[in-house]
């Protein structure tokens, strides 16, 4: 009787699990493996034998160093960094601001205002870029921050205002009729009440708009054309690759050191994500 | 004097923000502006440019619908047309599967469960720009990793032509958006999964259901909305999708994998025919549409319910 549920046990979830882990990570372990090798190491052909194909004995931080002292690397990072920050600060406040009119205020057309919000989703980046390159460079936006700082948010505002609006729902009306009382203004008790709540949400709400502006390409690909301007994404693809020269140590290092900011904003938070999901999709 | 009309004006302003409707406006405008300014303006141009014959320093003229039946009888669109809906499709469908079983998974009680679930998500906050050339380094035809494994363990006698083969390299993108996407399904489904009261699972075990149909008849119906909003949120992203391919393929090799954003950016971007470009990506709009209707309908039918 144990001895079979032990072997159930591999079958339906060791095995499985295994296998999941090993296809999710492989990738990134490949990352490390190529941006730590040498170059004599690394280019050794499909058919040649490879005393160590799955690690190296020479492990060597030459890529690392090119990539930070001759490229620049360093300023796409920093770019990454702040647009994806402002961006994110951006949706969130009116995403809050938007979500709460939305979930608790009373008026003609909230409904209305409510799905178009909502359909704005079906408007992807890739539907717009064109036209949105020549308004860009029409207000003198073009190759600066701003011109990623403020498209950025199209499409994290409406995510920002559903998951928030949802979540805003779930909080009980007498908190905030209880703050009235005490003689506290709509505005206040939303502020002081309602946001504190809220803060679940309004943190995977956060993280999920950091990650995706880290992760936009196609409107930074556009809007930013010096080398210094670029973000992380972008600038892996057009500065790292010369001619049809791929560089692979340090177009791995790239990719690494540029995954590590958001892994590492992620694993602050990952339960405040999961429980925020779980209660927005309660909602 | 300046102090208390300060206050009277304060006040004001305070009562006013009391009037539900002018609070209302007060925080809905910021966001709009964003959208109105760099959506709604922007898809209006579209529309206009797609029937001009606008292209880089020449505003062109009115074309009317030309640039639309170029596109139907261009080749390259109707094969990158098709490879939108095939890749959407199966991609779809693998992260859905995988995602649920994913989840069934690690809902369970286990060792290292926060670690686990923590970095089954990285495929999903990895810059997708940045992983793909992972992938793609690990299809590379002369030194690919996994023709490697496969030469050495005796499967393969010839190499696997991964991304030299329009077929192949379509299946490839699939696996790569798989892969990426799967841990996002995986994550809301199981967000999913832990507001369903284990009470309900008892119950039904108590009556003698097996696990199976446990599964399809109270987790699966209790998913249903969950399931609704990811597949469509999936849908969208992928049918609209374009880093992935541009840096797997970048749409070779012959543009035998384009997707319709990828052959709206070469022609609208890289060759400057911002017209027809625009007329491309227009393509995609009625079926995000129809996407985005159904749910609509199915979110209003479950609010009357």
């Amino acid at each position: 009787m144990v001895i079979e549920r032990k072997w159930k046990k591999w079958l339906y979830f060791y095995i499985p699990m295994a296998i999941f882990i090993v296809f999710t990570l492989f990738p990134f372990y490949w990352m490390a493996v190529t941006a730590l090798r040498p170059d004599e190491e690394l280019y050794r052909t499909w058919r040649q034998a490879n005393a160590t194909p799955f690690w190296t004995l020479k492990p060597t931080l030459e890529h690392f160093k090119n990539l930070l002292e001759t490229t620049a690397f360093p300023h796409w990072l920093w770019n990454t960094m702040l647009i994806a920050i402002v961006s994110t600060v951006i949706s969130l406040i009116c995403g809050m601001f938007a979500g709460y009119a939305l979930a608790r205020l009373k008026f003609r057309g909230s409904e209305f205002l409510g799905t178009a919000i909502f359909i704005t989703y079906l408007v992807p980046q890739t539907l717009l870029f064109i036209p949105l390159a020549d308004i860009i460079r029409d207000m003198h936006l073009g190759n600066t921050p701003w011109a990623l700082m403020l498209t950025y948010p199209t499409f994290l505002i409406p995510f920002c205002t559903w998951l928030l609006m949802g979540y805003f729902k779930t909080i009980p009306k007498e908190l905030e009729e209880c703050a009235r009382i005490d003689g506290a203004t709509r505005f206040g008790a939303m502020v002081r009440i309602i946001f504190p709540v809220a803060i679940p949400g309004i943190l995977s709400a956060g993280i999920f708009a950091f990650t995706l502006s880290w992760n936009e390409f196609i409107y930074a690909l556009i809007f930013m054309s010096s080398a210094e301007m670029k973000t992380v994404p972008v600038g892996v693809v057009s500065e790292l690759i010369r001619g049809d020269i791929f560089f692979w140590g340090q177009l791995m290092a790239g990719a690494l050191l540029g995954s590590i900011p958001v892994a590492i904003a992620y694993s602050f938070f990952v339960e405040y994500y999961v429980t925020g999901l779980t209660g927005s999709v309660k909602g | 004097m300046a102090p208390r009309g300060e206050r009277v004006h304060v006040s004001r302003a305070k009562r006013m923000l009391e009037s539900e409707k002018l609070l209302a406006t007060v925080l809905l405008v910021p966001g709009l502006a964003i959208l109105l300014i760099f959506i709604a303006y922007p898809f209006v141009m579209a529309l206009w440019y797609s029937l001009t014959s606008i292209r880089v320093g020449d505003p062109g003229t009115f074309v009317g619908l030309a640039n639309f039946t170029k596109a139907f009888n261009d080749t390259i669109f109707q094969n990158a047309f098709r490879n939108t809906v095939f890749y959407t499709f199966w991609a779809t469908i693998f992260k859905f599967a995988l995602g649920m079983w994913l989840a069934l998974l690690l809902n369970r009680h286990f060792r290292f469960k926060r670690l686990i679930r923590a970095s089954m998500l990285l495929p999903f906050i990895i810059p997708t720009v940045l992983s793909a050339f992972a992938w793609r380094w690990m299809f590379d035809p002369t030194f690919s990793v996994m023709n490697w494994v496969l030469f050495h363990s005796g499967i393969i006698t010839d190499r696997l032509p991964f991304l030299s083969d329009g077929d192949w390299a379509m299946w490839c993108a699939v696996l790569v958006n798989t892969w990426r996407g799967m841990p996002f399904f995986a994550i809301t489904l199981l967000a999913g999964l832990q507001t369903i009261s284990p009470d309900l699972h008892e119950a039904a075990a108590l009556d003698g259901a097996n696990a199976w149909y446990r599964f399809w008849h109270v987790t699966w119906p209790l998913l249903m909305p969950v399931t609704l909003v990811v597949v469509v949120f999936s849908v969208i992203q992928t049918f609209s999708d374009f880093q992935l391919i541009y840096v797997l393929t970048g749409g070779g090799p012959a543009n035998s994998t384009h997707l319709v954003a990828t052959y709206a950016y070469q022609v609208g971007v890289a060759s400057g025919l911002l017209g027809e470009g625009a007329a491309l990506s227009l393509f995609m709009f009625p079926v995000l549409f129809a996407v985005v209707w159904m749910q609509l309908r199915f979110m209003k039918r479950m609010d009357g319910a």
